[in-house]
């Protein structure tokens, strides 16, 4: 099974640049449409949400399918969410702001949905740097403690994406439906190991913290 | 005692839709005709031409500006009635039914009445205005507007001097507007309001065109507001009725969320909106690597409309 898995790294990697590869050429044979800027921020934004949602459901699928060598995968892919946010913020400063600071000052101070964005890159970029196994090895237990941000990193995202509509509230809800989805199933364990672990443990005793990440 | 009975009318009497159909077509040509000064015969020889290619253009165009892409202008609608995004607006809007096209000028006026399209344009002479359109949601356009002073309307009625302010009012067709029919989001049919010296403002219109031609369904045909120193959600698409009235009328999306979208709505980089910035925005057709544009109080048209705010706090009247 993990030789399976291995093998598929590089088809992973390849795919998840696909989406890059659809915007440069939208970019290329001027498939933006009339607001080419927005639609730019929002290709990029749905993809850095997408990646981090699927980062979100490596834990539920190999708990369903006693999948083992996923773990590899959910750094990846959550190195690909950090990857397209940061490509987000780039084409923010770089291609619609054009680095013009005073403006994207004001912007920033006056756009609350950014600060949001903003909360939801610092964590998704303190991850993406500390995601390799000698960083693990280093923060030891409080790895785990960081990487739990990631929970904080989809809430903000998602405000980020709610806030900044006018009333068009479909698509989002769809992702919102999807992050209930895969932390609700992470409530599910963490009652179901809870409940276990007190059958297990003598009374008097208060259980120690198994909780599923 | 007389009993009222609907009367038939006999078979005979009723237009066949061709022939009415062509009526509407002639008396468009012949208000074109009038309008442009052109022929009828080379007005129908060349259907392709835009109809309004020639009209002058009003004092109001700054002559600075230069027009977006026509293309952008038609495939880029906030038409709420139709689609919550902006690309399906352009072909759903293709079938809503605008001919015949009525308006209802009734509230706080001498003569109330009910004029059909035809009559309002071979009485106002149609000018292109050449304005800075600016979305609440941070972009804008120049777009090229062919109509007439919404104040010059106005006057035909001949408002009482208890008119405060002026109501208009969107067309209800649920049969050809999707959200609408599903009661989506606003309460429908749309609507907006100006105050009186709003409404009366030179810069105010009524435009019947675009681009030198007839108004493209999904921006608003066959006849909308604009006022151009206002967010574009002020300037209501295919009107039907316009009411005078003592008290403010309450808008759609001031209805919707009345801390974000106020009633008076002029366009303030200063003023941001609850959830973002007001400061600068995207100009459409400027390409990649050109900054956004640094938003203009009242959109650039403080020059003709600051002095109808002097003594307003524009941050509580948002």
């Amino acid at each position: 099974m993990i030789m399976q898995m291995n093998n598929l790294r590089p088809l992973t990697i390849a795919v998840s640049i696909i989406p890059l590869l659809w915007i440069v050429f939208d970019i290329a044979f001027d498939n933006l449409g009339p607001n080419q800027m927005q639609a730019l921020h929002i290709r990029l934004g749905d993809w850095a949400l997408r990646f981090l949602w699927i980062t979100l459901a490596i834990t539920p699928v190999q708990t369903v399918t006693k999948w083992r060598g996923m773990t590899e995968y959910r750094q990846l892919f959550g190195l690909f969410a950090f990857f397209y946010a940061s490509l987000h913020i780039l084409v923010y400063l770089a291609v619609d702001q054009v680095f013009a600071w005073r403006m994207i000052g004001i912007d920033i101070l006056e756009s609350s949905y950014i600060w949001f964005g903003l909360i939801a890159y610092m964590i998704v970029f303190s991850l993406g740097i500390t995601s390799s196994k000698a960083s693990k090895k280093l923060l030891g237990k409080s790895w785990k403690k960081l990487h739990r941000f990631i929970y904080i990193a989809a809430g903000a995202a998602m405000i980020h994406y709610f806030w900044q509509l006018k009333g068009n509230l479909a698509e989002p809800l769809f992702y919102l439906l999807l992050i209930f989805m895969l932390l609700g199933f992470r409530a599910v364990i963490w009652i179901k190991n809870k409940q276990l672990s007190q059958m297990m443990i003598p009374k008097g005793r208060t259980s120690t913290d198994t909780e599923a990440d | 005692m007389i009993i009222k009975t609907i009367k038939n009318i006999p078979g005979s009497e009723i237009t066949d839709p061709l022939v009415f159909q062509q009526r509407r077509t002639l008396i468009k040509a012949m208000a074109a005709m009038m309008l442009t000064g052109t022929s009828i015969r080379s007005g129908w020889a060349d259907d392709s031409k835009p109809i309004w290619s020639a009209v002058s253009k009003s004092p109001f165009s700054a002559p600075e500006l230069t027009v977006t892409p026509a293309a952008a202008a038609k495939n880029y609608n906030n038409y709420y009635e139709f689609a919550f995004n902006k690309e399906d607006p352009a072909s759903l809007a293709q079938s809503l039914r605008i001919d015949p096209w009525s308006v209802e000028i009734g509230g706080e006026v001498e003569k109330p009445g009910t004029y059909q399209l035809e009559d309002i344009l071979s009485r106002h002479t149609l000018q292109e205005y050449i304005y800075r359109f600016r979305c609440v949601e941070a972009w804008s356009m120049v777009v090229p507007w062919v109509g007439f002073s919404l104040g010059d309307l106005l006057k035909t009625a001949k408002p009482l001097s208890n008119a405060k302010f002026v109501k208009l009012t969107s067309v209800q067709q649920p049969d050809t507007m999707p959200k609408q029919h599903t009661k989506a989001m606003l309460d429908w049919p749309y609507i907006e309001g100006l105050r009186i010296d709003e409404a009366m403002h030179p810069l105010t219109i009524l435009a019947v065109g675009m681009y030198g031609d007839i108004l493209p369904k999904q921006n608003g045909a066959p006849l909308r507001l604009v006022v151009p120193w206002k967010y574009g959600f002020k300037s209501i698409k295919a009107v039907v009725k316009i009411e005078l009235l003592k008290r403010p009328p309450i808008s759609s999306w001031n209805k919707f969320a009345p801390n974000e979208y106020g009633f008076y709505a002029n366009v303030n980089p200063d003023v941001p909106h609850p959830r973002w910035s007001q400061n600068s925005e995207r100009l459409l057709g400027s390409g990649f690597f050109t900054p956004r544009r640094q938003t203009e109080l009242f959109n650039g048209y403080g020059e003709q409309v600051a002095h109808l705010y002097h003594d307003m706090d524009l941050r509580h009247f948002f």
